[in-house]
This record gives structure tokens, C-alpha cells and sequence, in this order.
């Protein structure tokens, strides 16, 4: 796979099982937003940064979604960047729901390290960065 | 919503979601039977809209906040186009399978919450 043609190297990243990959990264763009839109719009006042983490969780993941799909080594980067932030994200968020509850009276995509979602959230930074990892320079 | 109508929908959405990942990982690139399964989900939701827009009015209201029963539901109804989409864009690889599967499953995930917003109140 490394030493692929131009021809198939252009958009490496979207293809085979990086398709599965980002399908699942596409959902919990949309599990993210859907939740933080509901959140926002119902009770906002409630549990302020908690709901503000949702929002911002659900635009990582779009954007990273968005950067896996695309094409180039910009993209590349900003798929790097996006993906580790949501290994930080999930892991200091998750142990900080667990040791001051208080903080996050609301659930968010990462309390707890997404065990509301099957902890795909946990799960999934790393097989991305692992994914993105093996396709290299691939994505020109 | 209607509690037949929910187990329905998880027995479709189990099924085909079960069986397009099999499949793919076995190899088969989305076929008539994979992507009719995600279809047939696909209508099930439809079904599901009209039933959960109607029900209200005859007196079958959710217990739960309809506003996040709708968030999931309009969003339930957006993935399996989006996966069959996806699948055929790159229809020669098997991946394009197990992203229908995924997509099936996902949906099961949804309604089954749908299910617990309508009847079930925890608080």
C-alpha cells in the first residue's frame, strides 16, 4: 500500500477500509451535533461548559471527518491535529467527569470516555491516527 | 410511536446490518441484497416519521422531550442514504459493505434510544 501509484494513491485515505473508518467518524459527527443541538436550543443554561464541550467535540469531529474525505497533505495535517485533539479531549475529559462530577453535571460525547457511545470515542482517535499513520503521504 | 413498530425496526436494521458485515468481510462488493436490506431500513424509518407526526393526535404522545425525539429521528433517516451514497461512489470494495452494515447498526443504536425517549423516563 506504501508504494502505491499517482493514480491510486489520490485520495488514499478515503478508500477500502479507510471508508469504514470515516463512516464511523461521519455518525459520531452527527451523534455529536445532534446532541449538542438539542442541548443548546433546550437548556442551555443548565450546564454551560459541558454543552459548550459538545459543540465543541461536534465540530472536531466534523472537521476531522472533512479532513480524512479530503484529498492533500494540508488536509492531512488538519486530520493529525483534529484526530489528536480528540485523543486529549476524550482521555482529560473523561477523567475529569469521573474524578469532579460536579464539573459535568451533563453528559457530553467524552464524559466518562464515551461510555455513552460504546466507547467509540475512546477507541476511535487511535485507530485514525494509526489509519493516517500507515497512508503517509498517500493523500497527495 | 408504537412499541411492535420499534422492535420491528430493530429486528430490520439487526438483520441487515448484521448481514452486509458478513458479507463484506467476506468479500462481496454491495449487491441488490445489501444495499435492498439499508433500503428496506430506509422505509422503515419513513414509516416510523409518519407514525411518531400522526400518533400525537391520537393521543399517543412521548413522555419524553419530542424536540430530542426528532433530532434523532430526522438524523436516523438522513444515514442510510448517505452510507448507500458512500457504498456506490466506490462499489468494487467490499469496505463499501461494512459501511452499510455499520450504517444498519448505527440506526438499530438510534431507535432503540427513540424508543426510551417516547416510553421510557428514567428522571
Amino acid at each position: 500500500m506504501s508504494a502505491s501509484t499517482p493514480a491510486s494513491a489520490r485520495g488514499a485515505r478515503s478508500r477500502g477500509l479507510g471508508r469504514v473508518l470515516i463512516v464511523v467518524y461521519g455518525l459520531l459527527a452527527l451523534a455529536a451535533t445532534g446532541r449538542s443541538v438539542y442541548q443548546v436550543l433546550e437548556d442551555f443554561e443548565r450546564a454551560p461548559l459541558a454543552y459548550s464541550l459538545s459543540a465543541l467535540a461536534a465540530v472536531i469531529y466534523i472537521v476531522a471527518t472533512i479532513a480524512l474525505v479530503a484529498p492533500g497533505d494540508a488536509w492531512y495535517r488538519v486530520a493529525v491535529i483534529t484526530i489528536t485533539f480528540e485523543l486529549v479531549g476524550v482521555l482529560v475529559v473523561g477523567t475529569l467527569s469521573l474524578i469532579d462530577p460536579v464539573l459535568f453535571p451533563a453528559k457530553t460525547v467524552w464524559s466518562v470516555f464515551g461510555r455513552g457511545y460504546a466507547f467509540v470515542p475512546l477507541v476511535l482517535p487511535v485507530l485514525g491516527l494509526l489509519w493516517l499513520r500507515a497512508n503517509r503521504g498517500g493523500g497527495r | 410511536m408504537v412499541e411492535a413498530l420499534t422492535w420491528i425496526g430493530i429486528a430490520i436494521g439487526l438483520a441487515g446490518g448484521i448481514l452486509c458485515i458478513v458479507l463484506g468481510l467476506a468479500g462481496r462488493p454491495p449487491a441488490d441484497l445489501t444495499l435492498g436490506a439499508t433500503a428496506l431500513l430506509e422505509l422503515y424509518l419513513v414509516v416510523q416519521v409518519v407514525v411518531a407526526a400522526v400518533a400525537p393526535a391520537a393521543g399517543n404522545a412521548p413522555s419524553g422531550s419530542a424536540l430530542e425525539f426528532w433530532v434523532y429521528l430526522v438524523t436516523a433517516v438522513l444515514i442510510p442514504p448517505i452510507a448507500v451514497f458512500w457504498a456506490l461512489v466506490e462499489r468494487s470494495s467490499r469496505w463499501s459493505t461494512v459501511v452499510l452494515g455499520v450504517a444498519c447498526l448505527a440506526v438499530v443504536v438510534m431507535v432503540y434510544r427513540m424508543h426510551q425517549i417516547w416510553f421510557v423516563q428514567l428522571a
